[in-house]
C-alpha cells in the first residue's frame, strides 16, 4: 500500500497511548509502597521488583526460565495448532470427515483441559511431555473451531465463480477458500495464544522443575514477593508480545480487509 | 381481442418487413453463422418442469435479451448456455470455431463476485485461469481494464470501488479471454438507475468492438429494448414471444419506437391486449 511514508509523530503518540495507564499505575503503586500505604509483605514496590529483575537477569536465571517457558509454549502451540488447523481444514472440506470426527471433538472440547492435570501427571509425571500435552490440547480447540467456521463461512458464490472460471481444486483452495477463511483463523490464533500462556502458567505452577511458573512457586515458598510479582509481570509482557506478533501478521496478511484499511 | 399467437406472428412479420439492417454479418454475402441453437430443450428439477421445450437459434454476434417474470426459467436457460447445467432432454449446440472449451462462454452474475483479497488486476486475471498467466495475463488484464475505464485502479482492492466499478471489473474478468458467448444474469439489477444507464452504454460499446454473442437475462423491459437485437419472452418454461428489435444504435431512452416495443412486451408479460 502507498500510505507507509506518512507515518507521523502523531501516530507514534497514538501507539504509545496504550502504555500511559500502566505507567501511571506503576507510579501510583511506587508512591503507595514508599509512603507505607501498601505493606511490603503484601506487594513489593516497583523499584524492588525492578531490582530483583536486574539481579535475576545478571545471574542468568531469568533468561533461562523465560527461554524454557517460551520453548514449552511454542512447541505445544505448534503441535496443537497444526493438528487443529489440519482437522479444521479436513472437516471444512469433507462432510464425511466432519460426520465421523466432529461429535467426538465437540465432546472433548467441553472438558476443561486443565481438569486433565491429575491424569496428565499420572501419565507423564512432571516431565516436558506433560506441559506439551496440556498446551497442545488447550491450543487445539480454538484453532480447530475457527478454521472450520472460517471455511464453512466462505461465500459459496465466490466458490461457484471460481469453478465457472475453471479453477482446479488446488487453485480454488489457494485463491478462494483459504483467504476467505483466514480472518476467522486469525481470531482462533489470537484466542489460542491466550490459552497457551494460561495453560503453561497453570502447568508450571503445579508440575514443573523449571520455567517461569516454577520460579514463582519457589519464590512463594521463600516469601520472595518481589520475585512472584516479577513473574506475573513477565507473563503479562509475554502475552502482550505474542498478541502483538499475531496482530502484525494479521495486518500484513489481511491488507485487503476493509477493517485494516484506514 | 387478438390471440397471442396472432400477435406474435404479426409483430414478427411487421418487424421483418421493416428489414432491420442486420448488424455483424460475416463477410458480405456469407450466411450468418449460428452461435448456439436449442432444439426442444427440457429441463426438470425433480418433478418440476422449468423449461418445457425451448427452440431457439441465435446468430453469432447477436445481442439477445431474455425477459420473463421471476421463476419463469430464464436463469435456468442461461445456466444451460454457460455450461453450468445440462438439459434433461433435447439438444443444445454451442458452436464456437477456434475457441477451446475454456474460452467458449462466460457468465456474468448479478453480483460482481470479486475476490476481496486480490487486487483488481489479479481479479481480472481470474478470467484467464488455464489460458494465460504471468506477464502475459497481466498485459491482457490491463488491456481490458482500460476498455472498461479502470486502468488506474489495477492495484486497488475491490473494497474501495463503488458498486458500478465492481461490476465493470466483473465485466472485464468475463471478457478478458475473449469468449464467443457472454451470458449475463441480470448483471445490472443491483445498480442505481444512473449507473445502470452508464453500464448499458459501456456494455453496448464493448459488445460492438469485441463481437461476441451476448445473452442478457433481465426483467427490465427498457433495458432489453435499449440493448438487444432480439428479445425473447419466456413464460411458464416456453417461449411466449420472439421479437426482433430493428432500431438503430445508440438508442434513446423514451423515444416513440422504443416505447412501442416496450408496450408489446409488457402486454405479453401481463397477458393484456
Amino acid at each position: 500500500m502507498i500510505r507507509t511514508g506518512t507515518r507521523t509523530g502523531n501516530s507514534i503518540l497514538r501507539d504509545l497511548s496504550g502504555w500511559l495507564l500502566p505507567a501511571a499505575l506503576i507510579v501510583v503503586w511506587e508512591i503507595a509502597s514508599r509512603t507505607g500505604l501498601i505493606s511490603p509483605n503484601v506487594m513489593a514496590a516497583p523499584s524492588a521488583v525492578a531490582a530483583v529483575f536486574w539481579r535475576l537477569l545478571l545471574s542468568g536465571e531469568l533468561v533461562n526460565n523465560i527461554a524454557i517457558s517460551s520453548a514449552r509454549a511454542l512447541s505445544g502451540f505448534l503441535v496443537g495448532g497444526s493438528i487443529g488447523l489440519a482437522l479444521g481444514l479436513a472437516n471444512g472440506f469433507s462432510a464425511a470427515s466432519r460426520r465421523y470426527t466432529d461429535t467426538t471433538l465437540q465432546m472433548i472440547r467441553n472438558i476443561p483441559h486443565l481438569a486433565l492435570i491429575p491424569l496428565v501427571i499420572l501419565w507423564f509425571g512432571i516431565d516436558e511431555e506433560a506441559k506439551l500435552f496440556l498446551v497442545a490440547l488447550g491450543v487445539f480447540f480454538p484453532i480447530y473451531v475457527n478454521t472450520l467456521l472460517g471455511i464453512q463461512s466462505v461465500d459459496p458464490q465466490l466458490v461457484e465463480m471460481g469453478r465457472v472460471y475453471g479453477m482446479t481444486r488446488w487453485q480454488l483452495f489457494r485463491r478462494v477458500i483459504l483467504p476467505g477463511a483466514l480472518p476467522s483463523i486469525f481470531v482462533g490464533l489470537r484466542y489460542a495464544l491466550g490459552i497457551m500462556w494460561l495453560t503453561l502458567i497453570v502447568a508450571e505452577t503445579i508440575a514443573a522443575s523449571s520455567g517461569l511458573g516454577y520460579m514463582a512457586m519457589q519464590a512463594r515458598e521463600f516469601l520472595l514477593i518481589d520475585v512472584v510479582i516479577l513473574s506475573i509481570l513477565i507473563y503479562a509482557l509475554l502475552g502482550k508480545l505474542a498478541d502483538s506478533l499475531a496482530r502484525l501478521l494479521e495486518r500484513h496478511t489481511l491488507q485487503w480487509h476493509p477493517a485494516f484499511q484506514s | 381481442m387478438m390471440s397471442i399467437a396472432t400477435l406474435n406472428h404479426e409483430t414478427d412479420v411487421l418487424l421483418r418487413e421493416a428489414d432491420a439492417p442486420r448488424r455483424r454479418k460475416g463477410a458480405p454475402g456469407q450466411p450468418e453463422s449460428t452461435a448456439f441453437s436449442l432444439r426442444n430443450v427440457v429441463k426438470r428439477f425433480g418433478d418440476k418442469t422449468v423449461l418445457d421445450g425451448i427452440d431457439l437459434d441465435v446468430a453469432a454476434g447477436q445481442f439477445l435479451a431474455v425477459i420473463g417474470k421471476s421463476g419463469c426459467g430464464k436463469s435456468t436457460l442461461l445456466r444451460l448456455l454457460a455450461g453450468l447445467d445440462t438439459p434433461t432432454s433435447g439438444t443444445l449446440n454451442v458452436a464456437a470455431p477456434g475457441k477451446d472449451a475454456a474460452g467458449r462462454s462466460r457468465i456474468m452474475f448479478q453480483e460482481p463476485r470479486l475476490l476481496p483479497w486480490e487486487t483488481i488486476a489479479r481479479n481480472v486475471e481470474v478470467g484467464l485461469t488455464g489460458i494465460a498467466k504471468g506477464t502475459k495475463a497481466r498485459e491482457l488484464a490491463l488491456e481490458i481494464l482500460a476498455e472498461v475505464g479502470l486502468s488506474d485502479r489495477a492495484e486497488d482492492w475491490p473494497s474501495v470501488l463503488s458498486g458500478g466499478q465492481r461490476q465493470r471489473v466483473a465485466l472485464a474478468r468475463a471478457l478478458v479471454a475473449h469468449p464467443a458467448i457472454l451470458a449475463l444474469d441480470e448483471p445490472l439489477g443491483a445498480l442505481d438507475a444512473l449507473t445502470r444507464i452508464e453500464m448499458q452504454q459501456l456494455l453496448e460499446r464493448i459488445w460492438q468492438q469485441q463481437r461476441f454473442t451476448a445473452v442478457l437475462v433481465t426483467h427490465d423491459v427498457a433495458e432489453a429494448v435499449a440493448l438487444a437485437d432480439r428479445i425473447v419472452v419466456i413464460d411458464k418454461g416456453r417461449i411466449a414471444l420472439n421479437l426482433d428489435v430493428p432500431l438503430a444504435r445508440p438508442r434513446r431512452h423514451g423515444s416513440a419506437e422504443v416505447a412501442r416495443l416496450e408496450g408489446i412486451i409488457l402486454d405479453r408479460l401481463f397477458e393484456r391486449g
